[in-house]
């Protein structure tokens, strides 16, 4: 899944500044799966009986009765710390996956309009790190200019005020050009109107996230899953259209769903069904023994693979340029599977 | 269509004076209107009573009234005047919303709630009216600074606004892109008919296409015809200051008008004064072969170069040509993949930062980056401190260059020029003997820029070596000895001042232009008329 999401990535990939990130998301994916077996070599758990390396174990006082120190290292226990950090990994890796490909912007152009406002400042705030990033570098080149301040908060202080300072004048320009520009231009609406927009919207969110939440924790009572869904549904639809009417905004050459973008939705979409039709003929493929050799389901494998598409049949991105949004729904439809296990 | 002032006065909130008084103003339209004075003097302020940015959006205390086409600011939002106000600021990088050109130039369009087959046919219009067609799905972080201000005019051109405020619009471009942005400027008069109202510190260019000049000074507003006005604006381009010198009436505004009554002129000039014989100095700083890259661009390539005790070197060059790159390099705290750099028989990025900043001070093009304390007194003290000074030898160097700052005041508070003159006294206190100065004229008016020149002339002529990098011709008439040319990374031209600026047309000040080759400065013509 992993190699997959890879080469979507390294295939659909352009130049833009979010597209550089992928590569600090495998690295984290790594350290995950390292964290992961070297915590079971540490405290040990002690379950298993294939012991493969036998470390002495090292008696913790009282108050932290229950942990062992190293102990005998099993390769079931290592086993199980390698798919842990493996699940982990893998999610880590496709959401990283999807935000390398995605222009957070592009995203917001896709919103409904609603949620437009919202999504601006949500946006906007994340465009402000790379920002504090490069004057960051900038004050910390600056400061071989002026003596060295010592160590501690007068150091910090040398580079937090320069930087915070730049950021908020910034943000202060962005305002007022975005204010100038007609940004949240009021339409005729009175004050009880917006409430309830905002009212039906909340609650909306609320039932959707309760019913989602049972949907996919199973021990949350069941007659919570469709009426919560779909009174959150309804709720939210009527909040979207309300406060829809409100926003008087149009958008410039829209996204369309061509081929691409419908095969690329569609690959998740056949690679998250086939994958839990396999977990369910053989459970021990998506959630491995830990005594014996993974088995491999042939249908598994072709859900993984179905993710591959995408990278082909999506067009070329054209540096300089925005990337195409097919590729991103792959990954983003990965998911599913891997949060379900 | 029209913007009318009535009787004006707005002060901010914990101002110990207002920034406008009684301003009373009657702008008609499809009028190309300057704006001029001392920097701080109100004129961002003014602009931006326009679109109600003052005070809605910047806080404070206005009495009277603007009225645009009928709509007071008073009760209209900055964002219900944008279909008829379009408002481009200084830096338009940290203005854009959008990442792509197309985009950008949607984005007002789309807030108003247009239809699409009207924004198609905007953005393409707004595309080839502004020649940046081929630009069009280029990320807006990739393009130059003259491409990046015309889009951000491109972004409030699509809105069909009926006013143009303009805040300074090229205080950031390099002269090849300050002339782009500006003779669009003048083709959107003629053609759309838009009213522009325009503040520029570079007033030389955009004179001879203004209607009227509004002068703003202590916060009080004069207007009238631009001839009349700059006979006695406080603030005016060299050649209104060669007109004032030899009585032309009525002033020449540009170099064309001005170049016609020469010749009698000439007569009593004579020949042009002869520069001192470039005497053998003993360098301070030798660089030989210095090269720059960042992953795959080389910023410099192979640049040698030497700065002599008492010499000022003025390094120029288009934005991105690799000048600040060379700085930083030279001294010492920047990249440098190859090449050697030696002063006083060492390499400064070998040293320890102290010891690099005692043989090369920089002043950054942010300067303010080097500011992180409370008052300026606190600054020197600092600087004293991490130079081991004695006490008191900052400001002793601040009141040299800007006599009068008040201790307690913040750093942020301080004007432009008080500012830079603040970060150069820091970064002297530790006394280098070469000091590096990266586009210190930025947002200087005239008279700072004559004060900052007097400077760099003082700390020559007590043996410092100086290097400037800049846009600004006529300050580097003013200032420099050498002038070494740089393009892509590489060194163009090098050589004495008067010689490289009178070579290309495009570096030459206003008074080579109109008097020839070999008169830099009016101050030339003062002395050869006295």
């Amino acid at each position: 899944m992993v190699l997959v999401a890879s080469v979507t990535v390294l295939a659909r990939r352009t130049d833009a500044p979010w597209a550089l990130s992928f590569r600090l998301y495998l690295y984290l994916g790594l350290l995950v799966i390292t964290l992961r077996v070297l915590f079971r070599v540490l405290f040990g758990g002690g379950f298993g009986t294939t012991v493969i390396l036998d470390l002495p174990a090292i008696p913790l006082p009282d108050w932290a009765a229950g942990i062992t120190l190293l102990g005998p290292v099993t390769s079931e226990a290592l086993l199980a710390g390698l798919y842990d950090g493996m699940r982990l990994a893998t999610i880590i890796i496709c959401v990283g996956a999807a935000n390398s490909l995605a222009n957070p912007r592009r995203l917001l152009a896709s919103l409904p309009p609603a949620l437009y406002e919202v999504g601006t400042a949500v946006v906007i705030a994340l465009s402000l790190f790379p920002q504090l990033a490069e004057s960051v570098q900038r004050v910390r080149r600056a400061r071989r200019l002026r003596g060295d301040p010592g160590r501690g908060v007068g150091a910090l202080r040398r580079i937090v005020v320069p930087v915070l300072e730049d950021a908020l004048e910034r943000s202060l320009s962005l305002a007022a050009s975005m204010d100038s520009r007609g940004y949240g231009r009021a339409g005729e609406l009175s004050t009880a109107q917006r409430r309830t927009t905002g009212v039906l919207l909340v609650g909306g969110l609320l039932g959707l996230v309760v019913g989602i939440y049972a949907f996919l924790d199973y021990s949350a009572p069941r007659f919570m899953v469709w009426p919560m869904l779909l009174v959150g549904l309804g709720l939210s639809a009527g909040g979207f259209l309300a406060a829809g009417r409100r926003v008087r905004r149009t958008r410039y050459r829209p996204d369309r769903w061509r081929l691409a973008e419908l095969v690329t939705a569609g690959t998740g979409i056949a690679s998250a069904v086939m994958m839990s039709v396999a977990a369910q003929a053989r459970p021990d493929v998506t959630v491995p023994f830990t005594g014996a050799a993974p088995p491999l389901s042939v249908l598994a494998l072709a859900a993984v693979l179905v993710g591959l598409l995408p990278a082909f049949v999506t067009p070329e991105p054209v540096m300089h340029q925005r990337p195409e949004r097919g590729a991103p729904r792959e990954t983003v439809a990965d998911h599913p599977q891997a949060v379900a296990r | 269509m029209s913007i009318e002032w009535r009787d004006v006065t707005f002060q901010y909130a914990g101002a110990a004076r207002p920034t406008l008084v009684g301003v009373d103003l009657h702008v008609a339209e499809a009028e190309l209107v300057l704006l001029a004075g001392r920097t701080g003097s109100g004129k961002t302020t003014l602009l931006r009573t326009i679109n109600g940015l003052v005070p809605h959006f910047s806080g404070g205390h206005l009495t009277g009234d603007v009225v645009v086409s009928g709509r007071s600011v008073r009760d209209h939002q900055p964002r219900e005047l944008a279909d008829l106000v379009g408002f481009v600021g200084q830096d338009p990088l940290t203005t854009f919303v959008t990442d792509v050109v197309e985009e950008e130039l949607a984005y007002g369009m789309e807030q108003l709630g247009l239809d699409p087959q009207t924004m198609r046919r905007r953005v393409e219009e707004t595309l080839d009216l502004l020649g940046i067609a081929d630009l069009r799905r280029r990320a807006l972080r990739t393009l130059s600074g003259g491409q990046q201000q015309r889009v951000a005019i491109g972004a409030v051109l699509t809105m069909h606004p009926k006013v143009l405020v303009l805040d300074e619009p090229t205080s950031a471009l390099d002269p090849t892109g300050a002339e782009d942005v500006l003779g669009t400027l003048a083709r959107l008069v003629e053609d759309l008919g838009l009213t522009v109202l325009l503040a520029e510190h570079r007033m030389e260019r955009v004179i001879p296409f203004a209607d009227r000049l509004l002068v703003v000074e202590d916060g009080r507003v004069t207007g009238g015809p631009t001839a009349e006005m700059l006979e006695s604006s406080p603030v005016a381009p060299p050649v209104v200051e060669l007109g004032r010198l030899a009585g032309w009436q009525p002033l020449p505004v540009s170099v064309r008008e001005a170049r016609r009554r020469t010749p009698a002129l000439l007569e009593t000039l004579g020949t042009p004064p002869a520069r001192p014989p470039a005497v053998p100095v003993s360098a301070l700083l030798q660089a030989r072969d210095v090269v720059v890259r960042y992953g795959s661009t080389v910023a410099v390539r192979e640049v040698s170069l030497s700065v002599g005790a008492g010499r000022v070197v003025a390094l120029m060059g288009r934005n991105g040509s690799g000048k600040s790159s060379l700085l930083w390099a030279l001294q010492g705290s920047g990249r440098r993949d190859a090449g050697q750099v030696d002063v006083a028989g060492a390499d400064p990025s070998t040293l320890s930062a102290d010891r690099a900043r005692a043989l090369v001070g920089l002043v950054p093009q942010n300067a303010t980056d080097l500011l992180y304390l409370e008052t300026v007194d606190e600054e020197c003290g600092a600087a004293d401190a991490q130079a081991g000074a004695l006490p008191g030898s900052c400001r002793l160097l601040l009141d040299r260059f800007a006599p009068g700052i008040d201790g307690d005041r913040h750093p942020r508070d301080l004007s432009e020029g008080q500012r830079l003159s603040l970060v150069l006294a820091i970064v002297l206190t530790a006394r280098p003997s070469v000091i590096a100065l990266d586009e210190p004229t930025r947002g200087l008016d005239y008279r700072a820029k004559q004060q900052l020149a007097d400077v760099v002339a003082g700390l020559a002529a007590d043996g410092c070596g100086v290097l400037v990098a800049t846009h600004d011709v006529e300050f580097v008439a003013q200032v420099a000895d050498e002038v070494v040319v740089m393009a892509g990374g590489e060194v163009v031209s090098a050589g004495p001042s008067g010689r490289v600026l009178a070579e290309s047309p495009a570096f030459a000040p206003q008074m080579s232009k109109i008097l020839g080759e070999g008169w830099l400065t009016v101050d030339q013509v003062r002395a050869a008329l006295v």
